[in-house]
């Protein structure tokens, strides 16, 4: 069978303030008719350089092809990419070649229907009347799942939800039935329940149609669940290329194996209690901690029934009509060095809960209790010296450290404000904080903008242990990090927690890290814990429904056990937003287990 | 340093020469004196750039006028930096209540043109120098509060700030220590491109009579006079037109260069990690 794409040799240069950057370097490899192609890769990687590439589009970017062939088999016959006329990739770009992209909100036009947007392609590629291209259009939103299409065509993109746009998105790449199909990390920013229903149907789309996929993506699960080959990238060089049961089950370059031995695997705990350390490619696994103390112990913190309320103002007078039930009626309780994990999906009330705990957002009811006293009504003084014992790291290591201030300045903020130290020991504490994080002493007087994101989030760590902190609640601290740093960033806090008695309320989606790093997990729902316990029990043993579709989405990092993702379920998502006056009842849990407790 | 930055600093320096040492070196004089005998005379060796309609030498005005000009427009955007750097701090970092009231009042300045805001107060407090800084101080005040609060509210709404409020600090040292330093560099810019805009108020005001009043020189003044010989004389205006534009040209390149040295990001080369 002759490939449909084959790259060959593809250089391709930025011009930067800085001089040329060459981003992808003499990259080959090629793609089959009918064959789904995952190139992966972390950042920097150049994955994205390479199929944008393939639409010609780097040169938008100011990047060029500065060598190299790109064969693409068109329907008019086969052209070399890096060289047809800007015309002639007019007439391939969504329509022989087709391409989603990361972010669904913002691939479609906010101020334009659904409908126009699809039949504005449709006239364009397909020179079809007004009518007939509206039918096209409903045809296609029928193809990828979307309930009620003719609705869904006189609605705009922000009336409908993450899942349901990317679905738009893809029936608009598919729309002239392209032979290539270019998806850019199609699943990164969505929900893990949406991200299965999205590769399931591009899986099907790609069966039915047989059209090529290249799939570009970092998670080496979603690669597993969806490639019949890989391509792994890094620096702008392909490490290695083959089937995708070779490359899980035999990997060649040094790279691959150690991007693979990073990545948690769902399930591979089943029958380990504790919380492990992750694997460091290329270094030995470090020694297994002393356990923590057992769950029961007094606890350090607790939450009775916090609930958290955002008011919704409508209409001339902004009167509060409705309330969005961000967290409601949430109870758990953390034990001194132990990390209670919680997770679920955006908007679920996780990070709210955590901000709550800190009472960088006030809640509506219910009682916080650190170390046995009840702060929830504190202020002023007292509210600034909780802040000592309760830090927090936050996700975006970009967005979270001032780019105006040296980094030993704002490792040494917390101690500042808090007095534990000032002048010879101040900058003692904060170098030795820094060796603490493993950060090296030269890195002090820098500004956040020459790190990288492990490194600064190093930094964030720093900051919160600065003053001594019991807890440390964690959102998403290690999401927007690549594999293997962020494999480096948990086994420093696991390291830190084992040390220090630290005690972590650790915020995130990642089903396979939580897995790893907990000793106790609580899933939300719609503001709701609807199951917490031991982690090897919640996860053996999922009770809640919601618990299982969960976990059920969740992707594995073995190609041998490729998940079935059922199709949509279409039915509308709850809303956490009720009217004003509305009761909410209360949360009631049955034991299911010892500590193991479901919502009914 | 770029072209860009050589040309601009080279301009404000000029300036800013003319401005301080040309009173120091130039006996008064010497601008004010008129040659009846050349009156609006082109540019010749005697009057490099031409006399105006008293035959003054408009080299010797212009030098001199730049005192004035640059004098008021800096007091002026100075003014207004004081006033609307809390304002807009204050309106954008707490939200609010605070912010409604606020911004309401600048809206409400808003709602008159800067110039004519600038005109009324010159003419209600008396032309002279110190009220026409305070006019054009006033007129421009609300502009920056908003802009102010605009980048306030951004860099309210980092997560480092949030960061440091976990971390304990107060909002007075939050707002001192990270929100003033982020914001500082569009403050910058706009302020540059103020101080361009004031210089051309100034010349309004003066052009309308409700600035700088004669004999003292400045480069509105200039161009009011010329009005009535602009078919036969255009140098007058364009002398002291062009002085302006150069000032003007000069800021907004150096207001550029500036904000670039001020961010750590490209005060460095970054070095990769």
């Amino acid at each position: 069978m002759s490939a449909l794409v084959d790259i060959d040799g593809l250089t391709v240069g930025f011009r930067t303030a800085d001089g040329p950057v060459t981003a992808v370097a003499d990259v080959s490899f090629t793609v089959a008719p009918g064959e789904t192609v995952c190139v992966v890769g972390e950042s920097g990687s150049g994955k994205s350089v390479t199929s944008l590439s393939l639409m010609r589009l780097v040169e938008f970017g100011g990047g060029a092809i500065l060598d190299g062939r790109l064969r693409f088999d068109a329907a008019a016959g086969p052209l070399d990419v890096a060289r047809a006329s800007d015309a002639t990739m007019r007439g391939l770009r969504g329509n022989e070649i087709g391409m989603i992209f990361q972010e669904p909100m913002t691939s479609l036009n906010p101020v334009f229907t659904i409908g126009r947007q699809m039949v504005d392609g449709l006239r364009l590629h397909r020179n079809l009347a007004r009518a007939a291209a509206r039918a096209r259009a409903v045809e296609l939103l029928r193809e990828v799942r979307i309930p009620e299409p003719e609705r869904r065509l006189d609605q705009y993109p922000h009336e409908l939800s993450g899942g349901m746009r990317q679905r738009v998105v893809i029936a608009m790449a598919m729309a002239c039935r392209p032979r290539l199909l270019i998806a850019d990390e199609p699943t990164t920013a969505l929900d893990v329940t949406i991200q299965a229903e999205i590769l399931g149907l591009i899986d099907r789309l790609k069966r039915e149609t047989g059209m090529a996929v290249l799939f570009i993506t970092h998670d080496m699960a979603v690669v597993a669940q969806m490639a019949d080959r890989v391509v792994v990238m890094r620096g702008g060089r392909v490490v290695e290329t083959g089937p995708v049961e070779r490359i899980f089950a035999a990997p060649q370059a040094d790279y691959t194996r150690a991007l693979l031995a990073a990545v948690p695997r769902l399930g591979e705990m089943a029958d380990r209690p504790a919380p492990e350390p992750m694997r460091i490619p290329g270094a030995p696994v470090p020694a297994a901690r002393p356990s923590a103390p057992p769950g029961d112990a007094a606890p350090i913190l607790e939450l009775r029934h916090l609930t958290t309320r955002f008011p919704v103002r409508t209409g001339m007078l902004r009167r509060v009509t409705a309330n969005v039930h961000a967290v409601e009626d949430v109870s758990f309780a953390l034990a001194a060095g132990r990390t209670l994990s919680l997770v679920g999906e955006s908007g679920c009330g996780k990070s709210t809960t955590g901000r709550s705990v800190l009472r960088l957002v006030e809640p509506t009811s219910g009682e916080i209790r650190l170390g046995g006293r009840d702060i929830t009504d504190l202020g002023g003084r007292d509210l600034r010296r909780l802040r000592r014992d309760v830090q927090m790291i936050f996700q975006d290591p970009f967005a979270s450290l001032n780019p105006h201030m040296r980094l030993a300045q704002q490792v040494a903020e917390p101690m500042r404000n808090f007095g534990t130290a000032r002048g010879r020991e101040l900058a003692d504490r904060v170098a030795d904080l820094f060796d603490r994080v493993q950060l090296p002493r030269s890195f002090l007087n820098r500004y956040p903008h020459e790190l990288s994101g492990g490194q600064r989030q190093r930094v964030a760590i720093a900051r919160a242990l600065s003053v001594g902190p019991k807890v440390i609640v964690a959102d998403e601290a290690v999401s927007a990090l690549d594999v293997s740093v962020q494999a480096q960033v948990l086994n420093l806090m696991m390291e830190l927690q084992a040390d220090l008695g630290l005690s972590f309320l650790f915020i995130s989606h990642d089903m396979a890290v939580v897995e790893r790093v907990s000793h106790d997990v609580a899933v939300m729902y719609l503001g709701r814990i609807v199951e917490i316990g031991p982690r090897a029990a919640v996860f053996a043993d999922p009770r809640h429904p919601y618990t299982r579709r969960l976990l059920a989405s969740v992707p594995i990092a073995d190609p041998a056990r490729r998940r079935e993702f059922a199709q949509a379920d279409t039915a509308p998502i709850p809303s956490p937003v009720h009217p004003a006056g509305y009761v909410a009842p209360r949360s009631e849990y049955r034991e299911v287990a010892p500590g193991h407790r479901v919502l009914v | 340093m770029t072209t860009r930055g050589i040309v601009g600093g080279a301009l404000v320096a000029l300036m800013l020469a003319l401005a301080i040492l040309a009173p120091l070196l130039v006996p008064d004089t010497w601008a004010t004196e008129m040659d009846m005998l050349a009156r609006l005379s082109p540019p010749s060796l005697a009057h490099p750039l031409g006399t105006d309609q008293l035959g003054r030498d408009l080299m010797w005005r212009v030098m001199l006028g730049a005192r004035t000009s640059i004098l008021i427009a800096g007091a002026a955007v100075l003014m207004s930096l004081v006033i609307g750097l809390p304002l807009g701090v204050v309106s954008g970092y707490f939200g609010g209540w605070i912010d409604n009231v606020l911004m309401r009042i600048v809206d409400a300045t808003l709602a008159f043109p800067a110039l004519l805001l600038a005109l009324t107060i010159s003419a209600v407090l008396g032309p002279n120098l110190r009220n026409t800084i305070i006019a054009i101080g006033v007129a421009f005040t609300p502009y920056l509060a908003r802009i102010i609060r605009g980048e306030a509210l951004r860099v309210a709404r980092m997560p480092y700030i949030e960061g440091a409020r976990a971390a304990g600090t107060t909002d007075t040292m939050i707002i001192l220590r990270h929100v003033l330093p982020n914001i500082m560099a569009p403050i910058i810019v706009q302020a540059t491109i103020s101080l361009a805009f004031a210089i051309l108020a100034e010349a309004g005001l003066s052009f309308l009579g409700l600035g700088t009043q004669p004999p003292d020189s400045s480069w509105g003044l200039m161009i009011q006079a010329s009005r009535d010989y602009l078919d036969r004389a255009p140098w007058t205006a364009l002398v002291p037109g062009a002085a302006v534009a150069l000032t003007v040209l000069g800021l907004n390149m150096f207001g550029d260069v500036l904000r670039d040295v001020l961010d750590p990001r490209h005060a460095m080369p970054a070095k990769p990690a």
